[in-house]
């Protein structure tokens, strides 16, 4: 193990965002007295931008030292410690989460900004700019402290920090009940998956136990993995239908465990249905927690553990699976979705499942190329949409849209360069780390099914063209469908909100020659361990396969899915710009098709009645008016009540004559009775 | 000699015992409690010549303060009563019950 090199500014990043939200916290809630607008801009848009500039200097720090030292930590204090055994409070910076971390602060700052255009009609009486800015800071250091927390326990904290900033941020316009149940319902599927992510813990630190290697930290925990690597657990017979079934590796088990909280995070089937309803959230919450980074923090996570992985084969092909099969099954239903953002959300979705599809091929690298992408394309997709809901006066229907290029002809530039973006279009961000990913499916000789990975993450990237062009072309081209006295009411947003807008719209662009593979470099001439640096960079702190491919197909690979891609993009013109009659008739021809897809193949529905009736049926009937209220209340409470009340009144009470001679009588008896008691004794 | 006087006091107590618990007139009822008061007075002096230990003494001299404080209490209330019911029977006084 590499010792790490000590770097004590490690802890401003995560501390600086704390602190901004804690002076809001003490204002707001002790003082009861707001901060001045231009106090809280300084502090919240001020605290994540510092916290760039640090990560920026350690990142340098990182690239500077050589490839097999580039690990800085910085360690607080020790949180839990028990014998040999510590969880502390300490951070690491190395490759990987030095990309994560200049991501969350970077496009961080850029939606802080934002926000502050976004809230700024916020004015209702509770306070809600500083209130929403308090959350925004609390998120960002609960994401930082899952990101560069050097053990499990660490990370599990800042998830659970982020699970909750997630929960306050979608219902943040509480006084509208949707917006408090969508709220509820992200905390509600993300609890069951973190249960899974909990388990997983246990059962890694229990059987490393076994073997006296008790540890949570990451570093330790590579170090120590190869001694439970073969272990085998034996399922019990019910069980029997798994493959592999009844002995499996116990590194399959523990990673199933994982995924499971990388699914709830992440928005994995059967997990992804809060990520939709999450929408309800103001679209900055959508931009930077719900398409950016606490979303992709399952990604993150899988590849943190890594070295588990690589040691189980079963796990990284669930994960493979799982990942294609949600990038196809999002896909689908963002293409009937109206709501521009439920596009959007569904979009995210699917391009989660590409992450976990090139995790699961063991491509670690594609996958966090494709985050950090993924964050600059989908931010400003975002944000775009949100610039265009203001536009609207919060209408968020693009049946009601229609040709508003002319009204806002910025936001319309800077979303279609997210468009092209997330849609492939060749030498943008998207195009290099879908391709990386699609290259990934396609070498991924061991994993079973390949072929058919591949075949579906292509359908999926010509869906994606597909569903994006419609929503580009039916928001911003096409005929007008905005009523005609609102029109002139229609025009871009302030500087505040342009500006990200600008910058994330650059990322998009040239986002992709952070890690360009070699093949595809569009600059002739540049040595092979120069272009695809992301990778290198990534190299020394993740275990993945490094595949080794000719030329000629990675090109034709790429060849194939820009093909794809554009057939998309085409068929959404020739839908949506040329013959824009011809989508109605379709719908009127595949009616029942299209209600399934437009009503998201009736998911919620059947979670609903699986999973969601019988659970408040049994609470409603069992717990509550069985148990709560016929149990504890009626009998316990009230029964023992009613019988003491019962009993003195109809026996007790008959004593108290008002005679004193009466009690005197008993006096007399009782002192007679303990007299005899002590003579006869 | 001290089993008759324990006799006696014996037999005076329960006389007041008796007295105590059957009459119905109030001052009769403080008679009778004075009677059991100095029937236990009889027995401690009593014991207490026999051990030849004065704390008999003291014992009695104690409960002939405590009852003529509790005479004067009790007398208080008859009389209190009279005034107010013009009856000492203590069948009258049964107010305080369910």
């Amino acid at each position: 193990m590499v010792e790490a090199g000590a770097y004590p500014l490690l802890r401003w990043i995560v501390l600086l965002p704390l602190l901004a939200a804690a002076i809001h916290g003490v204002a707001l809630a002790l003082l009861r007295r707001p901060l001045g607008r231009t106090a809280t801009l300084l502090l919240s848009v001020g605290a994540p931008a510092v916290a760039f500039v640090i990560a920026f200097l350690a990142l340098i720090r990182l690239i500077a030292a050589p490839p097999e030292q580039r690990v800085l930590s910085d360690l607080l204090f020790t949180w839990i410690g028990a014998g040999s055994f510590s969880a502390d409070v300490a951070f690491l910076l190395d490759p990987l989460s030095a990309v994560m971390t200049l991501v969350v602060t970077g496009v961080g700052t850029l939606i802080h900004v934002y926000s502050v255009g976004y809230m700024d009609d916020d004015h209702r009486e509770d306070r809600g700019f500083q209130r929403f800015f308090c959350y925004l800071n609390l998120f960002l250091f609960s994401m930082l402290v899952l990101v560069l927390g050097d053990n499990l326990v660490l990370m599990f904290l800042g998830w659970e920090g982020v699970g909750l900033c997630s929960y306050l941020l979608i219902g943040f316009w509480f006084s509208d009940r949707w917006n408090a149940y969508c709220g509820s319902k992200a905390f509600i599927v993300n609890r069951i998956g973190d249960f899974g992510f909990l388990i997983g813990i246990f059962l890694l630190f229990w059987s490393l136990a076994e073997v006296d290697a008790a540890t949570v930290n990451f570093r330790e925990l590579a170090e120590a993995l190869p001694r439970i690597a073969e272990q085998t657990v034996t399922l019990p017979s019910w069980l029997g239908f798994l493959p592999g079934a009844p002995t499996w590796k116990l590194t399959t088990l523990i990673g199933i465990c994982f995924f499971l909280g990388a699914a709830g995070k992440s928005a994995q089937i059967p997990l992804y249905i809060w990520l939709p309803d999450a929408m309800a959230g103001p679209t900055p919450v959508s931009a930077l927690i719900h398409a950016a980074t606490m979303v992709t923090a399952g990604v993150y996570m899988v590849c943190r553990l890594d070295f588990l992985y690589a040691v189980s084969p079963g796990a990284s092909a669930l994960i493979a699976w799982t990942g294609a099969i949600t990038a196809i099954f999002a896909a689908t239903i963002a293409i009937a979705q109206t709501d521009i953002k439920k596009v959007l959300a569904y979009s995210t979705v699917s391009q989660l499942g590409y992450m976990f599809l090139a995790a699961g091929c063991g491509a670690y690298s594609a996958a966090i190329f494709h985050v950090v992408t993924h964050a600059f394309f989908k931010a400003l997709l975002f944000l775009g949409s949100g610039a265009v809901i203001l536009a609207m006066h919060h209408e968020q229907d693009i049946d009601k849209m229609g040709g508003l290029r002319a009204h806002i002809p910025w936001t319309h530039r800077w979303f279609l360069l997210g468009v092209l973006a997330i849609a492939g279009f060749p030498f943008m961000s998207g195009f290099y780390s879908k391709d990386e990913i699609l290259l990934s499916a396609w070498l991924a000789h061991d994993l079973p099914g390949h072929q058919v990975l591949y075949a579906i993450a292509l359908a999926t990237a010509g869906l994606t063209a597909f569903y994006m062009l419609r929503l580009h072309f039916r928001t911003f081209l096409g005929e007008s469908r905005v009523p005609l006295e609102q029109r002139p009411h229609i025009h871009d947003p302030v500087q505040w909100i342009l500006a990200p807008l600008a910058v994330l719209g650059v990322l998009s662009v040239f986002g992709g020659f952070l890690g360009p593979s070699a093949a595809l470099n569009p600059v002739p001439g540049v040595a092979p361990e120069h272009s695809n640096s992301l990778a290198n960079f990534l190299a020394s702190a993740l275990h993945g396969a490094q595949h080794e491919v000719a030329f000629a197909t990675e090109r034709w690979l790429a060849v194939t899915s820009v093909a794809v891609a554009g057939l998309g993009a085409l068929l959404a013109a020739w839908l949506y710009l040329w013959s824009p009659q011809l989508p109605a008739r379709i719908r009127t021809v595949l009616a029942g098709l299209h209600r399934w897809v437009a009503n998201k193949y009736y998911v919620d529905e059947a979670y609903d009645a699986v999973f969601v009736r019988p659970v408040v049926s049994f609470s409603e009937n069992v717990l509550y008016r069985g148990i709560d209220v016929g149990l504890i209340d009626d009998a316990a409470v009230n029964g023992s009540a009613h019988f003491v009340r019962g009993f003195a009144s109809g026996v007790l009470r008959h004593f108290q004559s008002g005679l004193t001679q009466g009690y005197l009588f008993l006096v007399a008896l009782g002192t007679l009775a303990i007299a005899s008691y002590l003579v006869a004794g | 000699m001290v089993e008759k006087a324990v006799a006696l006091s014996a037999l005076l107590f329960v006389l007041g015992a008796l007295g105590a618990l059957t009459r119905r007139n109030l001052i009769v009822i403080l008679m009778s409690i004075e009677l059991m008061l100095n029937a236990v007075n009889l027995a401690l002096v009593a014991f207490s010549r026999q051990w030849g230990d004065l704390a008999g003494h003291v014992f009695v001299l104690m409960v002939i303060v405590v009852a003529a404080a509790e005479v004067a209490v009790g007398l208080g209330i008859v009389l209190s009563l009279f005034r107010n019911r013009e009856s000492v029977n203590v069948e009258d006084v049964s107010l305080l019950k369910w």
